[in-house]
């Protein structure tokens, strides 16, 4: 049976005005430039790009912190801008996140227990104190930690302690669909591998979807059941995650993965990497054309002059002129 | 003879909370032109035994015990009559013998001063260069690292730079003397991937132009696997395990280093979905470390002796030995 789709992104803008004074030419961040894309239910799709590629604006305009310039996100069949009253509030609770900071984004000042408890009051799920308390219990054995754990206050955890509390937040209000934005670069190695087991088994338990967004590629791959490669707000290339990350087709995710240091002094000492020249570009004001054409080694004439669309290719798309029928 | 040699260095931090034994009894030594990588978690100590070695502990830090010996010379705290003339060797060598580069470029770099000035300042304190010829040192050095348009660039300042080119000009500073040693603490942690390899290349080549013995501090095992020649494993203040980049990675004997290996996601050919093994639990806290081995509670193989006694090293090749129990022919048969 085919999963039905959750969320349906279509040709998502999200820009930001930078202009500094008022007589100064209008300076516009195309953070997320015409993006689309579907989740299905119980999947997980990957978002991996370099810091200023647009996919943290793009995580926090899904979940309404952002409103779009234009372009529409459909959750469950309904267009999120035109949502109003009660379909607001469902909305707002199907639909979770789970930060990147995992010592930014807990109140110090509320027990674990009052973190956890709050989205259960304001979506008022639970009738009585005991029932929210009893569900905090659960939640926090679900996500590894101790139920005694729910006096305390977050400095008294670590960094993935935190983000077990962060993951139980997240799952207080029973969500169907999470942002993770980067949940685990802030954690050490052993740790991230823990936090990364813990989000694939609440995903089988509670049919949950996810957007993953992150920087680590290899992490990405493991979690993923397809992965978007974002630079400079766009989509380069979309699909199934071991097509992408084992045969990818784009220049740039070929440049991107051939530059992930690999744990393996042999192979790593004898590859030879596609070093990419230069940076990426300034978002303000971009120039036209396909945005990684400066630093592409197959860019051509064209690519400077045209911006590409998404090709079909396979399960895949691809923005990129080279795979033109 | 080894450029560098760091005997039974031991240092602790004085705080409200008590004393945390960060460096617990850590010895190793490197070689002149050799590339050592110091991987741990965060709190594994591993900065903190490089910040003894140089002399730039925080003020609450102790040096209990330790002796150093760089190129021919003692550097240890200890050895000295008194503070004052420490300090005084130290400022000889930092930015001279031994360079640092450090994680964040932009809090290293002085954001008011042009990078010329940033540049020249350690070539007028530890040559006899002109200002001229100091200025002619900074762009060579510029080019060498990879900045386009040196000539213009050097009368910028640091917040006109990218992160990838500010983590450039710290190498820079790092080579303006021509040091034997550069110690680079997290050099490419703050940095983006493709821009991380850039960097990574470029000390790659430096090193091998200029000979100098590099002791590389981070966490992520992928930097190691490229640059380096030998590494050591810390955890807890100790250093668990040391080998050649291939003992490490292929034969690894420490079940630490065998659990990090098996918790990060692999990146080789093999599509197979193989399931990531995290390590259980979390470090222990070295305010108040177990008596025996510090990976005692998180280790699945752990003995009863290795809760109370710490074990010793063990040698398995002249370059491969490892802080464990297991391998220890007492300890037999005490599962």
């Amino acid at each position: 049976m085919e999963n039905k789709t959750i969320l349906k992104v279509s040709h998502l803008k999200t820009y930001f005005d930078v202009t500094k004074g008022i007589l100064t030419r209008k300076q516009i961040v195309k953070a997320v430039d015409d993006v689309s894309f579907e989740v299905k239910e119980g999947e997980t799709l990957g978002i991996v790009g370099e810091s200023g590629c647009g996919k943290s604006t793009l995580g926090r305009t899904i979940v309404k912190l952002y409103e779009p310039e234009a372009g529409t996100i459909e959750f469950d069949g309904k267009d999120i801008s035109k949502l109003k009253g009660n379909d607001l509030k469902a909305f707002r609770k199907d639909v979770q996140m789970i930060f990147q900071d995992p010592y930014a984004s807990l109140n110090p000042r509320m027990t674990v227990g009052e973190i956890i408890m709050e989205p259960m009051i304001i979506h008022g799920i639970y009738k009585t104190a005991a029932e929210r308390e009893a569900r905090t219990v659960e939640l926090l054995e679900i996500v590894g930690l101790k139920p005694d754990h729910i006096r305390r206050y977050p400095s008294e955890f670590s960094g993935g302690q935190r983000q077990r509390i962060g993951i139980a937040r997240a799952l207080a209000v029973n969500p169907r669909f999470i942002v993770c934005d980067e949940p685990i670069s802030a954690l050490d190695v052993s740790i991230q591998a823990q936090v990364i087991n813990l989000l694939e088994k609440i995903q089988k338990e509670m049919n949950l979807s996810y957007l993953f967004i992150a920087h680590d590629l290899s992490m990405v791959r493991h979690i993923s059941d397809r992965i978007g490669v974002m630079y400079l707000g766009h989509m380069m290339e979309i699909g199934p995650a071991n097509d992408v990350f084992y045969r990818p087709l784009h220049p740039y995710t070929i440049a991107l993965l051939s530059a992930i240091p690999i744990s393996d002094p042999d192979t790593a000492k004898a590859k030879n990497r596609i070093i990419l020249e230069g940076e990426i570009p300034s978002p303000i004001n971009p120039p036209g054309g396909c945005p990684f054409a400066s630093r592409c080694s197959k860019a051509t004439e064209r690519c400077f002059q045209q911006t590409p669309e998404p090709i079909q290719v396979g399960d895949r798309l691809v923005t990129c002129f080279l795979y033109e029928k | 003879m080894p450029l560098l040699k760091a005997e039974h260095l031991t240092t602790s931090f004085i705080t409200p909370q008590g004393k945390v034994q960060a460096v617990r009894d850590v010895s190793f030594e490197l070689n002149e032109g050799e590339v050592l990588g110091i991987v741990g978690e965060s709190g594994s100590g591993k900065s903190q035994m490089m910040y003894t070695i140089m002399g730039l502990l925080a003020d609450n830090g102790v040096i209990e015990s330790g002796k150093i010996t760089f190129d021919g010379e003692d550097i240890s705290l200890l050895d000295f009559p008194d503070k004052k003339s420490y300090d005084r060797k130290m400022l000889e060598i930092r930015g001279n013998k031994i360079a640092m580069i450090f994680q964040d470029p932009m809090t290293f770099l002085n954001p008011v001063l042009k990078i010329e000035t940033q540049l020249i300042e350690p070539l007028m304190n530890h040559t006899n260069m002109t200002k001229q010829q100091a200025r002619e040192r900074a762009l060579e050095l510029m080019r060498l690292v990879g900045i386009p348009s040196p000539e213009k660039r050097i009368k910028q300042y640091p917040f006109e730079f990218s992160g990838g080119m500010r983590q450039r000009i710290i190498i820079a500073i790092a080579l303006t003397c021509n040091p034997k040693l550069i110690i680079a603490d997290e050099p490419t942690t703050a940095l983006d991937v493709t821009i991380q390899a850039q960097v990574l290349e470029l000390i790659d080549k430096l090193r091998k132009e200029t000979n100098t013995a590099v002791i590389m501090i981070t966490h992520d095992l992928g930097v190691v696997a490229k640059l380096c020649d030998r590494v050591a494993i810390m955890y807890g203040g100790k250093m668990v395990e040391i080998g050649t980049d291939r003992e490490i990675f292929y034969q690894p004997h420490h079940p630490y280093t065998k659990g990090l290996l098996s918790c990060i996601a692999k990146t080789g050919a093999d599509e197979k979905e193989e399931e990531l093994k995290p390590i259980p639990g979390s470090p222990p806290d070295l305010l108040n470390p177990p008596k025996g081995c510090p990976f005692v509670d998180r280790c699945g193989r752990a003995m009863r002796i290795c809760k109370d006694v710490m074990p010793d090293v063990t040698s398995y090749t002249d370059t491969h030995k490892a802080r464990c129990w297991l391998n220890d022919p007492r300890a037999k048969g005490d599962e």
